[in-house]
């Protein structure tokens, strides 16, 4: 099924006899396998609306990342949440679109700074799972009018209703990028020198610690005008990052393009975690997995905080370790990569306490009472 | 404005009540003598008043814990309150409903610099938590201009925002996690120090329920480390729409100043009147704000400068210093409180797409011709966040009728120009009956029930946020 306009889709889950697996470019195939007919939103193209001036965009579901990306270039600017790509990671091909950004909530190393794609969206239409067409938030950058179902619908990865439409804020390119780079440093050492960079009033946008060479690197980027680009990697080489090396431009847009899609990992045997900590627990969090048995390499992005790990050779992709050390720091692991036998027997994201699952499963109920969106991508 | 009749077997159980929630709570803690609710019968939307049964101000989570189960057994509605600074009318009591108020929970129980976090009862002022941070470097950045009195839980119910929004988002963009008690209460912890939900962003659809899901106890919150310097300009034009335009260009210029704030000759003349701040007597005032190293600051200035002059402003004035920066934003800050010196007012709140400002203000101009209302205009300008003021006589018959009518036109407007109700007060009771004009019935109903998941009784500040037609047979179930 792939319709061409929100009343099609509406009609096509209104009209469904069994479950609906939900697709947009089909390039994040993350969750547990989901039976049913593939409905795909690829078909609901188009911007909507793009206001450089009010720094909002709308566009349908399906629309291309891609063509999103190159129409805000023209205007200088960009999403600044720097959407992951999963497509290395994961060896999947196809077209990723802006609704499943939103659906997964995919944000990147800025999200450290600015925020998750959660917060630069502002409305959202849907069609719930008794294919009633909804809306909620708008294009505004401020609106409270009545509850916030957009950040509900943001990371419920299809689960709650389709994507039709979202309407996102918008910023623009910044002037200029150095990446501060250290070679050499422990993961707890690295870790720190993000929490002391992250802490100083230089306004760091990046901030990621790699695990995955022999000596490990550590990365800190800041941006902005060019003459405070300059003052504040001068003022932070000259306190936290001395004798770190500068790097500028284009090269620096590639070490963070590294870290977003996670490519050290791209194209490696094994399963691969993505977990949410406390950053100063990251470091620690991998030392304990691998005190317990489950070897991996680490990559620490969002100051340390977030940790992708990749496993190789554990029985069930280190399972019941891993989620026993992030239930001690607490936080959420959700395992990204793994053959979808594994990603079948397993929970793929973090299992909730059960006075959260509660609540949860009733509003999955409220709008999805026959159970027929995405079932079961999220359960335990 | 309406609301629902009280439930006489309640009122009739009165007695009773009291007596078990002063089982649970400290002496001191359940005020029940009319003479000692007075000061709960209404919120900063002061046109609207009622004394509830009894107000409660437990000092724990537990102790709300036992009240919230009390409440449930009895199933006596529920109105959480912070510090009662709500313009929308959202800590408003009815006759039959016990006032919570959390004022007594402010204690801070974790700071982590490391981690970039604070943790606090919520009914920690929004000011204070800032103050508990500050020496150290760091702040909290949302900034309701109530922020010496209004709460964290508060703030969280309305997803407040504040002037310098703009750069550091509102409540919500600001919020990682909540001790929740839930109606019938349970504690339910939501988020927590780490980033984002591991499963559906529960915490996301608490901030700015308007208290109609549970009572926040405590909160995690997201601090930053201050800036090194921050540095106001004034831009004064002879047309409202000129300034609109100049805010557009900074915009799309690629410029992110943190405040953008827009006041108008009659907010300009109040505010002068009371604060002496030196504004130029003009149509329309900008006050742009940026911050960072001396180098940003004056990088950034330089570049508005110029694209202020393409608008030919009659003033424009950087700060020279730190008192005269205090000065600048004290004018802007005592704005509201400068109008009623003037005059009863109402206040709105509805937010438009940027691109729409000269229009809006156009229209709101003529409108205000047409109802015999004068109105200023003084708002957040950066991300359409609008704040008319309607000045009022309480004491003429039928002026207030006739400023809500007003009033209730322009928010129309705003949502015609593709803007919405509230942008950061809230619906409450206020904006309640204009829903309709922003969401289908079927929007409405997916919000209810959400509500319903929460809280099934609908005790929980239920006569709010949604039209009363649309909830009454939920309410009375």
């Amino acid at each position: 099924m792939r319709p061409e306009t929100e009343t099609e889709l509406a009609e096509l889950v209104a009209g469904a006899a069994g479950p609906l697996r939900i697709i947009g470019g089909g390039t994040r195939d993350i969750g547990r396998p989901v039976n049913g007919e593939v409905l795909s939103v690829a078909g609901l193209t188009g911007v909507e609306l793009y206001e450089p001036g009010a720094l909002t965009l709308v566009a349908r579901a399906g629309t291309p990342l891609a063509e999103i990306e190159a129409l805000l270039a023209t205007e200088n600017q960009r999403l600044a949440f720097e959407p992951m790509d999963h497509r290395s990671l994961l060896g999947s091909k196809g077209v990723p679109t802006i609704g499943a950004v939103v659906a997964a909530n995919i944000s990147g190393p800025r999200r450290i700074q600015v925020g998750a794609a959660r917060d630069f969206a502002l409305g959202v239409r849907f069609v719930d799972g008794r294919g009633q067409v909804l809306k909620n938030g708008g294009r505004v950058m401020k609106n409270v009018t009545g509850y916030d179902l957009v950040k509900l619908m943001a990371g419920s990865r299809g689960t709650l209703g389709v994507l039709s439409e979202v309407s996102l804020k918008v910023m623009a390119v910044l002037e200029a990028e150095v990446t501060l780079v250290k070679r050499g440093l422990g993961a707890a050492e690295g870790v720190g020198a993000l929490s002391a960079a992250l802490g100083s009033p230089f306004d760091v946008s990046g901030a990621a610690h790699l695990d995955t060479t022999a000596e490990g690197e550590t990365r800190i980027r800041l941006e902005g005008l060019a003459g405070s680009v300059a003052y504040r990697t001068k003022a932070l080489q000259d306190g936290i990052c001395a004798g770190w090396e500068n790097v500028e431009g284009e090269a620096s847009a590639n070490l963070w393009r590294e870290v977003r899609d996670v490519l050290p990992f791209a194209g490696v045997n094994g399963e691969v975690w993505r977990i949410s900590v406390k950053p100063t627990d990251g470091p620690e969090l991998s030392a304990m997995i691998a005190q317990n048995g489950v070897e991996h390499q680490a990559i620490f992005d969002w100051g340390g905080g977030l940790v992708w790990l990749l496993v190789e050779g554990a029985p069930n992709a280190g399972a019941k370790v891993i989620r026993q050390q992030v239930d001690i720091c607490g936080g959420h692991a959700t395992l990204v990569r793994a053959p979808e036998a594994l990603r079948g027997r397993l929970a793929v994201f973090q299992p909730e306490p059960a006075s959260v699952a509660a609540i949860t499963g009733q509003i999955r109920d409220k709008y999805d009472p026959k159970g027929i969106l995405n079932s079961g991508l999220m359960g335990p | 404005m309406h609301m629902p009749p009280s439930d006489p077997t309640i009122l009739a159980r009165k007695p009773q009540i009291v007596a078990r929630l002063q089982a649970v709570l400290p002496k001191g803690a359940v005020l029940h003598d009319p003479a000692e609710t007075r000061a709960y019968e209404c919120d900063a939307l002061a046109a609207y008043r009622c004394p509830p049964l009894c107000a409660v101000l437990p000092g724990s989570t537990d102790e709300v814990a036992a009240v919230m189960r009390i409440c449930f057994e009895e199933g006596v509605p529920v109105v959480p309150r912070g510090a009662g600074t709500s313009l929308a009318g959202g800590a408003l009591p009815t006759e039959d409903s016990v006032i919570l108020g959390v004022a007594r929970l402010n204690e801070v129980l974790e700071t982590d610099y490391d981690n970039r976090f604070i943790r606090v009862g919520a009914g920690r002022t929004n000011l204070a938590v800032t103050g508990a941070v500050e020496a150290d470097g760091f702040f909290y950045a949302p900034d309701p201009s109530s922020q010496l009195a209004c709460v964290i839980a508060g703030n969280i119910a309305m997803n407040s925002g504040g002037a310098h929004c703009l750069k550091y988002g509102v409540t919500t963009n600001n919020l990682m996690g909540v001790t929740m008690v839930m109606a019938d209460g349970e504690v339910v912890e939501f988020g927590g120090p780490h980033l984002d939900a591991g499963g559906l962003d529960v915490l996301g659809l608490i901030c700015g329920s308007e208290g109609q899901l549970g009572i926040v106890t405590e909160a995690t919150l997201r601090i930053l480390a201050k800036p090194e310097g921050a540095r106001p300009v004034l831009i004064g034009f002879d047309n409202s729409e000129v300034a609109g335009a100049c805010v557009s260009d900074i915009i799309q210029a690629g410029i992110l100043p943190v405040a953008i704030e827009f006041m108008d000759r009659v907010c300009i003349r109040a505010s002068e009147a009371h604060a002496r701040s030196g504004y130029p007597d003009c149509e329309a005032m900008l006050i742009i704000e940026v911050e960072g190293s001396e180098v940003e600051i004056t990088d950034q200035l330089e570049r508005i400068i110029a694209i202020a002059r393409r608008h030919n402003p009659i003033e424009l004035r950087e700060s020279e210093s730190e008192e005269e920066s205090a000065r600048i934003w004290l004018g802007r800050k005592s704005a509201f409180g400068a109008m009623g010196q003037i005059n009863d007012y109402m206040c709105l709140d509805g937010t438009i797409p940027v691109s729409e400002l000269p229009y809006v203000l156009r229209r709101i101009g003529e409108m205000s011709v047409e109802f015999g209302l004068d109105v200023g205009n003084v708002f957040h300008a950066g991300d359409g966040n609008m704040h008319p003021l309607i000045l009022y006589d309480a004491n003429k018959p039928g002026d207030l009728e006739k400023c809500e009518a007003f009033g209730a036109e322009i928010l129309k407007l705003c949502v015609e120009v593709g803007g919405c109700l509230t942008g950061e007060h809230g619906v409450g009771v206020e904006k309640r009956e204009l829903m309709h004009t922003q969401f289908t019935d079927p929007d409405i109903e997916a919000q209810m029930r959400l509500k319903d998941v929460f809280d099934p009784g609908w005790l929980l500040n239920p006569a709010k946020v949604f039209p009363l037609e649309a909830s009454r047979a939920r309410r009375s179930g």
